[in-house]
């Protein structure tokens, strides 16, 4: 009896989300490297990929760790195939490392681009293409106009966009469908073992649309993105010496 | 009508073509020569080197004995035939079929053609007298058959007209050799006393047949006129170009828009006909000033798309000044590439490199913002990290080595590593504190290090111990130290990049 009723409540849950204006995008590809806790924070449990993402990285150190967590889940995206577009502002990102995310560094276009609206003008004409998989940009502040027309871009080729705000002066409103905020944490290593250990990040998912804004402590092991079970308790440990 | 040929001869057409180009070769005996079996063997000799008894296929060092003075070049195999096809299409202007004749020479079928030049004389004088302007020692003849034509060109008196029907009598007196047969044909007749055609002529056909080949037969026949032999005329290709004169001088975008539009979409008819692409345009309008506008643009892979191709034009547009108006315009496609056929797909948009919308997307973005600001990159085999990746030279160039992921490297690279202060126990521990942008880290953990070296035959300097470090905020660095602990020598020690 509970476990008819629990499933009418999910199917009705279902069945709430296109009346409250959220449409199921047609790109469907199941995204193994996303650990389901975070999945849990979307509608119908799954990544969103036609859309906009914002990310916000106040420092170098949060950018490059907002890199890192893109990195990750564009791997899964593109899972060896496929192309992507990436516009900065300077060349900072080191193509080799893209590789250790598991992404091909050869299939990604890097795009240099000093003005914040030549940035925004190729974003949006990338986000038009339909042969991209994702499309990912780098800008200080992203009015809610430009927003708009970013996420009008990709409802005809359903690509992904993903567009990192170094250092934002004001946190305005936008039309992007869920907003990120991405740092490092200190890393640890099973057993006390000396080193730096994996890329652990702190994924804080500040707004979403339909969903449920939460934080995870996150770690990239093996591949893919693992959620650290929060019982391990971070301390603080004396520097090892190595060599 | 009766049908005329003009057989053109270049007697020394490489040697006469050398002095065209280094006119100081003028006064001097020259040879070309190219190797045979570790020999250099002369395969052209200029007139004043012939004078003094050099001969083709003489061994270089045996004409050094002759003219002490004499200089060599080197002989490309395939200049006689690239020049003979240039020849060709500029003698279009005097009949509409030319056709080569390897390997030095050119025959005209000049029917119905002399009378424009007001006779044959004259028409020949004028072929003539334009080559030797050139620079090139030719000769000549006109006849009924290309056989005759040829033969009086090469053993008759110079500038030869040999009327209708008189290829007879013309033929008579010239050596066998006239022919066109093969070598060995032409010793056999000279052994056998047989040094003139009209001891040929007159013998038997059998006997002819059964002494030699039946090639002899047909070539004597077509010489004379009795079976009929074709040429096969060259077909220079025609330019991409497409021209659009108006009526009205043009003063408005929109009517340059028009007009462009009008000429891609002719020019990409004519290119999606002959499965062709093009990769770079010029649009240009004649102003009624004399003056010329034009825009250039470029693509990443054969295109012939009118809509894609107008996009790229239509940023330009409005760097295009019309004045007092445009009159004419002219579409040119400069570089033309064959097009790689591109199956359809029915459903599901292949995401790859190779997609056709992604080369478009990148062309509208090379329009606007410059070519040089797109980037792709390629593994190369260097450790140095700075040296670690190339640019690729092209939308579908392979990686030839593949991606390293054996040492940890930053996502972030600093262009210049920066000099950091740090403090650090020695010989080779990583750093316990460090300085960067005012902020004082404390290192909890660290990796390394990792030696890497400077690569000597590129470049001076000190090699790099690299730790990747990280501080009490969870940040990871990468840092490295230049050089050995010395006091001798300095070291410094700097933060190179981040680490997600």
């Amino acid at each position: 009896m509970d476990t008819t009723k629990a499933n009418i409540i999910a199917q009705l849950k279902k069945d709430i989300l296109p009346l409250q204006g959220f449409k199921s995008t047609l790109n469907t590809v199941a995204l193994d490297a996303i650990p389901v806790a975070m999945k849990n924070a979307f509608p119908n449990a799954a990544f969103p990929l036609g859309a906009v993402h914002e990310l916000i990285a106040d420092s170098t150190e949060d950018a490059t760790a907002t890199f890192g967590f893109i990195a990750a889940i564009l791997a899964s995206i593109m899972q060896n195939a496929g192309a992507s577009i990436w516009i900065n502002g300077s060349q900072s990102v080191f193509p080799p490392a893209l590789k250790s995310f598991g992404l091909s560094p050869d299939k990604i276009i890097f795009i240099y681009l000093k003005k914040e609206n030549e940035i925004l003008w190729a974003m949006e004409e990338a986000l038009k293409c339909k042969g991209l998989s994702a499309v990912i940009g780098e800008v200080q502040d992203l009015s809610f106009t430009a927003s708009r027309r970013l996420q009008l871009a990709i409802e005809q080729s359903q690509a992904t966009g993903f567009i990192v705000r170094r250092n934002p002066r004001r946190l305005n409103t936008s039309a992007c469908l869920a907003r990120w905020k991405i740092t490092s944490s200190p890393g640890q290593l099973p057993g006390d073992m000396p080193g730096v250990g994996f890329p652990r990040w702190n994924v804080e998912l500040l707004k979403v649309r339909n969903g449920k804004p939460g934080s995870w402590p996150i770690e990239f092991v093996g591949g893919r993105l693992r959620h650290v079970p929060a019982f391990t308790v971070i301390h603080q440990q004396q520097q090892k010496k190595t060599g | 009508m009766q049908k005329r040929f003009i057989s053109i001869w270049f007697r020394y057409l490489k040697t006469d073509w050398w002095i065209r180009r280094r006119p100081m070769l003028h006064d001097k005996p020259f040879v070309l020569a190219s190797p045979d079996h570790g020999r250099m063997v002369i395969t052209a000799a200029n007139r004043l080197a012939e004078k003094q008894g050099i001969d083709i296929n003489m061994v270089v060092a045996d004409a050094r004995a002759l003219i002490p003075s004499l200089e060599v070049l080197d002989d490309q195999p395939e200049t006689s035939a690239r020049l003979l096809n240039a020849l060709a299409e500029w003698c279009i202007r005097y009949t509409p079929a030319v056709a080569i004749d390897p390997i030095d020479g050119l025959l005209l079928d000049a029917t119905g053609c002399a009378h424009l030049w007001g006779g044959e004389r004259s028409y020949i004088t004028a072929i003539h007298k334009r080559f030797k302007d050139f620079g090139y020692d030719i000769s000549i003849a006109l006849a009924d058959t290309v056989g005759t034509a040829w033969a009086v060109a090469r053993f008759g008196s110079n500038d030869s007209i040999i009327e209708s029907g008189q290829q007879h009598t013309a033929l008579l007196s010239l050596p066998p050799a006239c022919l066109r047969i093969e070598a060995s044909a032409t010793e056999r007749l000279e052994k056998l006393g047989l040094r003139q055609i009209s001891q040929l002529i007159s013998m038997p056909r059998s006997a002819l047949r059964r002494r030699f080949d039946a090639q002899m037969l047909q070539r004597l026949d077509q010489a004379l006129g009795y079976e009929e032999e074709m040429i096969k005329p060259v077909q220079p290709i025609e330019p991409y170009q497409e021209r659009l004169p108006c009526l009205e001088p043009i003063v408005t975008a929109t009517g340059i828009e028009i007009a462009l539009q009008r000429l891609l979409e002719a020019l990409c008819n004519r290119l999606q006909h002959e499965q062709k692409g093009l990769r770079t345009a010029l649009f240009k309008g004649y102003r009624m000033d004399g003056k010329i506008e034009q825009i250039e643009i470029g693509t990443n892979r054969p295109s012939c798309n009118p809509k894609h191709l107008f996009k790229l034009f239509e940023v330009k547009i409005e760097s295009i000044e019309p004045a007092p108006g445009i009159e004419v315009f002219t579409l040119e496609a400069l570089k033309v590439e064959d097009l790689p056929t591109v199956q359809q797909q029915l459903w599901g948009n292949k995401m790859d490199l190779d997609n056709v919308e992604l080369s478009e997307l990148l062309d509208r973005i090379a329009g606007k913002i410059g070519a040089y600001n797109i980037h792709r990159y390629m593994p190369a085999h260097h450790y140095w990290p700075e040296r670690s990746f190339k640019e690729a030279s092209s939308l579908n160039e392979a990686i030839q080595t593949t991606w390293k992921v054996d040492r940890p490297r930053p996502l972030q690279l600093l262009s210049r590593p920066e000099r950091i202060e740090v403090t650090a126990p020695i010989p080779d521990y990583p750093p316990m504190l460090f300085r960067y942008k005012d902020k004082l880290h404390k290192v909890m953990k660290a990796d390394g290090p990792e030696r890497i070296e400077a690569e000597w035959w590129l470049q001076d300097g000190q090699h790099r111990d690299y730790y990747s470090v990280e501080d009490e905020d969870g940040h990871r660095y990468w840092l490295f130290r230049s050089g050995h602990y010395d006091a001798a020598k300095s070291y410094q020690w700097f933060i190179h990049g981040f680490f997600a």
